[in-house]
């Protein structure tokens, strides 16, 4: 009986791979997916990021059943899923903080593939891929943060909007375009909708598709920066310091999905709002187009680009100078395979030179981040001496030459570097 | 036998030598050409759907202010194209220390095409006594706040609460602030003494 079972499964399943690659997918990309043995905390991240994207997708599609993208409705209706529906505060709660923790995942992945130099030949598409994807989250997120109708949303989205329309010449006409009405109105709100539930999460999931399939075509990285390909079983073709990505790195994923979960839902249930950071005071009350909140910041994510654009000063009366710093600080990242001279791929045999770069960027990074969440004049001017400017403003600008010479300076630090000699294998303890 | 079957029904241009590369390219292209060209028009109702839609542009029509109860040393939002219209009545003190501080500001005498010719004289404004003025910041569209209080250094206008920048009661923005340009003061006409038209002027059409 039991050998009867074995075999119709069997049967069926020769049944289905002769008509659909099931078998070979799953040893493609899971159980015969080799990946270096030697991985650490830092390669969590991708496979949250994915836990992250379902999470957002599934509480997502519950969030539409009850929102109205109106601008009459829409603020009421957000209000309607946290008080009266069921599990509603729940959903909510898990889509916003979501929506923080996707960037905080996120961003941990990328300075993970820049310490271990996992942007390198031959893996520049998928770190390309990898790019597009964070600007299509960037997107969503800023979509997103328009559909509650609050007075942030309302604001945050008029200053987006007009950074469109500095463009020389054609500016105001593409703003309005964008907006599809004079002003942030139920037009934009509507398309803004659009974008969010439905055009960007395709893109979205498409790149993460071609991001894992180009992953699995050239291998995984790892924290030494050396090809596992280039030592393999002489029989069987199996790279020497590989593991099948399952049963052993799912099962190591499972570890953090458990620990990541416990951070996520200690934050949904006890401090959703992250003391304003995750959700702003502001964004509680109903979007109102003639009264500006005494102060407008863009939720933490965007802070360090958004610092960028406050810090660089108008050339004459044109604040395009801003905005297309702003959006270099966001590309930059993807220049990184080329602008990376250096003989070694991982931090590990870096030398001094690059390490206090990378530092500077990464301090340079916070300092913008933080600076962008609080007014220009918060800490007063300095005197005279300095024409009166904003302390903070100053502080910003030092910050976006080392935001920008650590990329810009790159070819040229990294090739001075003083590098360690890079071992043949894996270390591994 | 199906190879046979072919081999027997071939024509000429079965065979390599007789293929016409160049007109096969120029087939390829102008075939690519014709779907680009297809691509392009039904790209047309896609993106103009996205401009303003007809509803959204009637809704930015003029309107008719009534500025009969607005009091001296008094600011009134109008709303136009769902923007604020500020009307500020001033007073003789607020006028005259609109002069005083031009070395302060960044447009003193209206070099920037920020408001209708008609506007462009030493009040900012048609009638001295009243500025009328988009209430949006020329920064990044936030809404100033109105400091009308004058200090010893300070003559009264507006502060943006977004980034800081600062304007007098004529909307012209003081050196320093992010704002690049004077506040925008848009096309208005007076229909009778104490009736305002915001959006649209005879003057300007004539």
């Amino acid at each position: 009986m039991a050998t009867n079972k074995k075999t119709i499964a069997a049967g069926v399943l020769d049944w289905v791979d002769t008509r659909f690659p099931l078998t070979s997918t799953i040893k493609g990309h899971l159980t015969e997916y080799y990946a270096p043995k030697n991985f650490n905390f830092w390669y969590f991240f991708g496979s949250l990021a994915l836990l992250v994207l379902v999470l957002q997708i599934v509480t997502g599609i519950f969030l539409t059943m009850n929102y109205k993208p109106d601008a009459e409705l829409a603020f009421a209706s957000v209000e309607y899923i946290m008080r009266d529906v069921f599990g509603g505060n729940i959903i909510r709660y898990m889509h916003s903080t979501g929506a923080s923790m996707f960037f905080v995942v996120v961003y941990l992945h990328m300075f993970r593939g820049v310490i271990y130099g996992s942007y390198r030949t031959p893996r520049e598409l998928i770190w390309l891929f990898g790019v597009g994807i964070f600007l299509v989250l960037m997107g969503e997120a800023f979509f997103g943060y328009l559909l509650p109708w609050g007075q942030m949303s309302y604001w945050g989205a008029q200053v987006i909007v007009n950074l469109f329309s500095t463009v020389p010449f054609i500016g105001p006409d593409l703003s309005e375009w964008l907006r599809g009405d004079y002003l942030v109105s139920d037009a934009t709100l509507n398309r803004f909708f659009a974008f969010h539930v439905i055009a960007l999460p395709l893109v979205l999931l498409g790149l993460v598709a071609v991001h894992i399939v180009a992953l699995h075509e050239v291998g995984s990285n790892n924290p030494d920066g050396v090809e596992i390909k280039k030592h393999k079983d002489k029989e069987t073709g199996i790279p020497l310091d590989g593991i099948p990505f399952h049963p052993y790195y799912s099962v190591k994923d499972m570890v953090g999905v458990v620990a990541f979960l416990m951070v996520f839902f200690a934050i949904v249930f006890f401090m959703p709002e992250m003391g304003g950071y995750f959700l702003e005071a502001n964004n509680f009350v109903p979007a109102d187009p003639l009264k500006t909140p005494a102060h407008i910041a863009p939720v933490w994510y965007f802070t360090p680009y958004y610092s960028i654009l406050r810090a660089v000063p108008p050339i004459g009366i044109s604040q395009f100078p801003g905005v297309v710093a702003m959006g270099l600080s966001v590309v930059a990242f993807a220049f990184l395979p080329w602008l990376d001279r250096s003989p070694v791929k991982s931090i590990r045999y870096r030398g001094k030179l690059y390490k206090r770069w990378l530092t500077a960027f990464v301090i340079s990074f916070v300092i913008l981040g933080y600076l962008g969440t609080v007014p220009g004049d918060i800490w007063g001017q300095f005197g005279p001496w300095l024409g009166r400017a904003d302390r903070a403003t100053v502080l910003a600008r030092i910050c976006s030459v080392v935001y920008f010479a650590f990329f810009a300076l790159m070819p040229w630090y990294t090739k001075k570097d003083q590098t360690k000699p890079v071992p043949e294998r894996v270390t591994y303890k | 036998m199906s190879e046979n079957k072919i081999d027997n029904n071939c024509l000429s241009f079965c065979q390599p030598s007789a293929v016409d590369l160049e007109k096969r390219d120029f087939l390829v292209k102008a075939t690519a050409a014709t779907g680009a060209v297809g691509v392009a028009a039904v790209a047309v109702p896609f993106v103009g759907s996205m401009l303003p839609s007809e509803r959204a542009k009637a809704a930015g029509a003029p309107v008719e202010i009534d500025i009969s109860k607005l009091k001296p040393g008094e600011k009134m939002t109008a709303e136009w194209r769902g923007q604020p219209v500020w009307i500020v009545r001033r007073t003789p003190e607020m006028m005259a220390k609109l002069g005083k501080h031009d070395d302060q500001l960044s447009d003193p005498n209206l070099e920037v095409p920020q408001q209708p010719e008609y506007c462009k004289n030493k009040s900012r404004s048609i009638k001295p006594e009243f500025a009328v003025m988009l209430g949006t910041c020329t920064h990044l569209g936030c809404s100033p706040n109105d400091n009308f209080v004058a200090t010893a250094d300070w003559d009264g206008g507006f502060v943006c609460p977004c980034h800081g920048s600062k304007f007098d009661l004529s909307g012209r923005v003081f050196k320093g602030s992010p704002a690049p340009k004077n506040l925008l003061i848009p096309p208005h006409e007076y229909l009778t003494d104490t009736t305002l038209l915001i959006g649209e002027d005879k003057k300007a059409e004539a």
